[in-house]
């Protein structure tokens, strides 16, 4: 008989309690469900510009569900209220839990103080795709930084992020960066708060 | 032994996405009304006090009359308020957890616009019942 099993069948998803978060999904899954969701975008658009910022959208809503799902899951109910948390919260925790790793580097920008670089030698979105050389600077990482877009608008640190790739010497792959550029209130804020 | 208490669910826009009258006194026409106009005039207080600790339960924060506003800042800057007359802190802090977890699980359905009003009956009747039991 179906269903003679002893798992218990909950009638709403909100009497369900919270997985633990130990599931694995197969990458080859997730590669091929993100290969076609690149690959409808493509047919919706016309230009590189507005693909990438379809990925982004994407990516954002994600960002934003993990931030809430993570604080209470990991953190024990505990907010990030200073620009190093929240840096650090997305760098280590957000990327364990989506990529098996923490990023491979968190880096300050040189130049400009609200600039901040996530690096990574390969993405795992990108490692099954080539991007043709009339693309230009596409980058599908454009799916990633929606990610950490979401997390950081959620947490009440709105910036701008974008996804680049910067070529290394001994390398044949260039390596990926993930730029982030805070807004003017957020540096006000963090100076306020000292 | 009859108590009012009015509990709002306020988005990071300052829009409320879900209100419920939870208390046990009866219910006046003008009474929801002025619970409503307490719950929004807290909310720049609430704002302040969010950027200051990084805990998410801010215990009681405003006071109107005999009224207390009691506040519970998620990750995400959904405030969930609520408005009372009994001093019970551990129950209104359990009963702000558990919601807060109907939350998540809302949340995480990716048909549902974060920000957005729950419409959620099931919801509704899981937070009543947790007000009966924890206030």
């Amino acid at each position: 008989m179906i269903g003679a099993g002893k798992i218990k069948q909950y009638t709403n998803v909100l009497d369900k309690p919270l997985s633990k978060g130990k599931q694995e999904v197969s990458l080859s899954a997730f590669a091929f469900l993100f290969s076609e969701l690149v690959q409808y975008n493509q047919t919706q658009v016309d230009n590189i510009a507005e693909l990438e910022r379809r990925l982004e959208d994407a990516g954002y809503a994600v960002g934003a569900r993990v931030l809430e799902l993570l604080c209470h899951r990991d953190k024990g109910n505990r907010r990030e209220t200073r620009l190093l948390g929240i840096l650090s919260f997305v760098h280590s925790t957000v990327w364990k839990v989506l990529f098996g790793k923490v990023a491979d580097s968190l880096e300050k920008g040189t130049e400009h103080e609200d600039e901040y670089m996530i690096s990574e030698k390969e993405l795992l979105v990108n490692r099954f795709i080539s991007i043709p050389k009339d693309m230009g600077t596409f980058n599908c990482g454009a799916f990633v930084a929606g990610i950490v877009r979401g997390v950081l608008d959620g947490a009440g640190f709105p910036a701008v992020v974008t996804a680049h790739f910067v070529p290394v010497e001994g390398q044949q792959r260039p390596r990926t960066t993930i730029l982030i550029k805070f807004a003017e209130e957020v540096l006000q804020r963090e100076a306020r708060l000292g | 032994m009859a108590s009012t208490a009015c509990f709002m669910i306020v988005s990071r826009n300052d829009i409320p996405i879900y209100e419920a009258e939870v208390g046990t006194a009866l219910k006046k026409e003008d009474a929801a009304h002025q619970h409503q106009f307490i719950l929004h005039a807290a909310l720049d207080i609430v704002q302040d006090l969010a950027w200051t600790t990084s805990a998410m339960f801010l215990k009681a924060i405003d006071r109107f009359n005999d009224l207390v506003v009691s506040v519970y800042v998620t990750a995400g800057h959904t405030r969930l308020m609520l408005l009372h007359d009994s001093r019970n802190d551990d129950g209104i802090k359990s009963f702000f957890q558990e919601v807060h977890e109907l939350y998540i699980k809302i949340l995480l359905n990716p048909l549902y616009l974060p920000g957005s009003r729950i419409t959620s009956s099931h919801f509704d009747t899981k937070v009543r019942a947790l007000a009966r039991k924890y206030l």
